[in-house]
């Protein structure tokens, strides 16, 4: 039987994944979308699991908006992506470091 | 048309014309200039003669002209007190004033200052008329610091010359010294009195009588800290020791002015306060002593000074200041009309001195040095005679102006029981003595004697006579004034005595404690008319001393030739006269050098290493160093900011969401 806990630890599971993306990642800034992509939808399964097992739909109702403004958010990060990539001819995350003071 | 309208004519008209010629005098020329500020002045001497009459027929009025502030409780206004005093006073100050004008048509003729020099005249003869015609505090200090404005804006009047600019300033920071005390002394009044307009203060006056007040942990009268207060302003103002240094200094500017301010109306402003302040003074024999003390030191010291000079002008100077001094020690004893009368002849014989002293400069052709003149009589013959009568009636000789009031201070003097007095009477003794004798040998030394100026090589800077020039007489513009004063030189004492002082007629303008007071009671019962007083000054002491002084002026000035070295004392005591008695030195010495290193300290301690470094260049380095180690947290690595942003959420969380 497939109880709350094995939910929440596919969740953290995931968010690590992604926290550890982050860090890990020095080639290119679209998996660095992805790993936050991925935070996101641990923390969707977290609420999904807590929404199920405490009967309360609001959860799953929040789910719905998270997943609507990540889509925003991906679309956008994506735009911005690609007009990066048409000024400095390269997504390489060692090099985007003009934001240095 | 009211009363009010007519003498607000006697300041307004100099100041219109003032403003006129000041602002337009260059384009309209010197015709312009010279006749709209005479015009002015003129206007205001008809006035000041109308309100004389007024007042000797027992006219007496305190008006309003303008109200200028009303703060709370207190009303500030511009107002005119009119009685004999201020009568008097415009009528000296106004005729003195038209002979300057007069005068310096002929005397600044090639001066590119001209309509300048004539606006300064006429704004001066505004203030003054202002002062003198007050009806309160503030508007005295208004006229004061306006005089004393005309003054420092005069003698830097060729304002190229640096002694000038430095005399210019020295005599406005020494008047600032005594300024204090005068903005002291009104605010201690306007405190204790709520009030600054004279007749409310004079009517409360003697109610506030026992009033003390702390002061440096005693207790003493508020009338003697209030007097004295004011009567270091008059210190400043006319020139008492130790205040005296910037007068011979002034001598630095134009000679009319020398004349009209610092002789004649200017310098006599503190006599004139003191005379005017009678029912407050006369509540405080503290402050009565002090002021005989101050004034007894101030003629006999300034008048060893004289002896020594000689710089035409500064010897005339020095003689002001002695003069001053007696004025001084006539306030002192409760003579307030004498001092008031001794000012009116003297402003007449000290006006002509100066003047006709100018009209000699312009003969030797700007060469002040006694020691390059001689023989003058022979070249200047009006000058002369005129100033023949400038110095009979200065050393007092019986019948002239300067003997009546000189005389009666003395007898003042003689007759007070202030302390101090005693002191004072044989000060102003010896003064006569040193009077006569300066006066003696500025006159042989200039008029008679060798013809000195041939033999001088002394040509200094385009100044001085040249080997082929003589002396010469001045236009009649110069010599037309030198002769309508001497005319009340000779005659002013001898006509007004018995009115000014043994009438009626400073009655209601000066108010004297004859209970406490009984000197100038105890001269009255002496006195016998005019004539009679004459008759009786060639057997009294001063005439003797005086008759010494001439005697031995004539005999230094016939000696000086022989050039003999003077004996060890002599030149010792020589020293010390022509150091100023170390005045001067003193104040560079100890006081200015003081102040300069106090602010040396001050600037390089507190405003270079502890304002500049710590606090102001401090802050900005703080904030470089703080931002050099916060920089290297902006990496511009997208990933750095994200790692931080999650560490940051992890410690929100932990510290926020408590389980």
């Amino acid at each position: 039987m497939i109880g709350l806990n094995h939910y929440l630890v596919l969740g953290s599971l995931l968010f690590l994944i992604g926290v550890v993306g982050i860090f890990l990642n020095r080639k290119n800034i679209i998996t660095l979308l992805m790993a936050i992509e991925l935070m996101l939808l641990a923390v969707n399964i977290n609420f999904i699991a807590f929404s199920h097992f405490l009967g309360d739909l609001a959860g799953q109702v929040f789910v719905f908006f998270i997943l609507t403004v990540a889509a925003a958010e991906s679309a956008i990060g994506l735009a911005i992506i690609i007009v990066v990539f048409r000024n400095n001819q390269s997504i390489n995350v060692d090099e985007l470091n003009r934001l240095k003071g | 048309m009211q009363m009010i309208h007519i003498f607000s004519a006697a300041p307004f008209a100099p100041l219109l014309a003032s403003i006129f010629v000041g602002l337009f005098g260059k384009y309209f020329g010197k015709g312009f200039s010279h006749t709209t500020t005479i015009l002015g002045v003129g206007v205001a001497f008809i006035v000041a003669c109308y309100t004389l009459y007024l007042t000797i027929s027992g006219y007496t009025a305190n008006l309003v002209l303008y109200e200028w502030l009303r703060s709370g409780s207190y009303t500030f206004e511009v107002g005119f007190m009119i009685d004999n005093l201020t009568a008097l006073m415009m009528v000296v100050v106004t005729f003195v004033s038209l002979m300057v004008h007069i005068y310096t048509v002929g005397y600044m003729k090639d001066d590119p200052g001209y309509s300048r020099f004539f606006s300064y005249i006429s704004l001066f003869t505004f203030a003054m008329l202002m002062l003198v015609m007050s009806n309160n505090f503030l508007q005295l200090f208004f006229g004061w610091e306006g005089v004393g404005l005309v003054s420092y804006l005069l003698i830097g009047f060729w304002y190229k010359k640096p002694t000038a600019i430095h005399a210019n300033l020295k005599a406005f920071l020494v008047n600032r010294v005594g300024d204090i005390g005068l903005a002291l002394g009104i605010a201690l009044i306007l405190f204790w009195f709520g009030s600054l307009d004279y007749d409310l203060i004079f009517n409360r006056a003697a109610s506030l009588g026992g009033e003390h007040m702390m002061f440096g942990g005693t207790s003493v009268s508020i009338f003697s800290v209030i007097c004295i207060l004011l009567f270091i302003g008059a210190m400043g103002k006319s020139a008492q020791i130790p205040l005296h240094v910037w007068l011979p200094d002034s001598m630095e500017g134009p000679t009319p002015i020398s004349a009209l301010i610092h002789a004649a109306t200017m310098v006599t402003a503190g006599i004139f306060m003191v005379a005017r302040l009678s029912p407050l003074y006369e509540l405080s024999d503290t402050a009565l002593s002090f002021i005989t003390i101050i004034g007894a030191i101030t003629a006999l010291s300034m008048g060893l000074m004289g002896i020594i000079q000689n710089d035409i002008k500064r010897v005339i100077a020095y003689s002001t200041l002695s003069q001053l001094g007696y004025m001084t020690v006539a306030l002192g004893v409760s003579a307030y009309s004498v001092a008031i009368f001794h000012l009116m002849t003297h402003a007449f014989f000290k006006a002509l001195l100066f003047l006709a002293a100018g009209s000699v400069i312009i003969g030797m052709h700007h060469d002040q040095d006694i020691r390059n003149m001689g023989n003058l009589k022979k070249y200047m013959p009006v000058t002369w005679i005129t100033f023949l009568i400038g110095s009979v009636a200065l050393i007092g000789t019986p019948f002239f102006s300067g003997f009546y009031s000189k005389e009666i201070i003395i007898e003042a003097a003689k007759f007070s029981s202030i302390y101090g007095s005693s002191v004072a009477y044989w000060m102003l003794l010896i003064g006569v003595f040193c009077t006569a004798l300066y006066s003696s040998r500025l006159y042989f030394l200039v008029f008679h004697g060798q013809e000195k100026w041939r033999l001088s090589n002394t040509v200094k800077h385009g100044h001085g006579l040249n080997k082929s020039q003589y002396p010469h007489e001045s236009q009649s513009l110069i010599t037309t004034p030198l002769v309508l004063l001497a005319i009340p030189s000779v005659v002013i004492g001898f006509i007004t005595i018995e009115p000014l002082l043994f009438g009626d007629f400073f009655n209601r303008a000066i108010v004297i404690n004859h209970d406490l007071h009984q000197n100038l009671g105890e001269i009255q019962h002496h006195f016998s008319g005019a004539f009679a007083m004459g008759l009786h000054g060639f057997l009294t002491l001063p005439f003797a001393l005086m008759i010494l002084g001439l005697i031995v002026g004539w005999w230094m000035t016939s000696k000086a030739t022989t050039k003999k070295t003077p004996n060890k004392f002599i030149s010792s005591l020589k020293g010390i006269l022509e150091q100023g008695y170390g005045f001067d030195r003193f104040y560079e010495h100890f006081l200015a050098k003081g102040i300069r290193q106090s602010g040396e300290y001050l600037w390089s301690r507190i405003d270079v290493n502890f304002i500049d470094r710590i606090m102001v260049n401090g802050t900005a380095h703080l904030v470089g160093r703080a931002s050099k180690i916060l920089k290297g947290l902006q990496s511009g690595y997208i990933y750095h900011y994200a790692f931080i942003m999650i560490i940051g959420l992890f410690l929100i969380m932990t510290f926020f969401i408590k389980l």
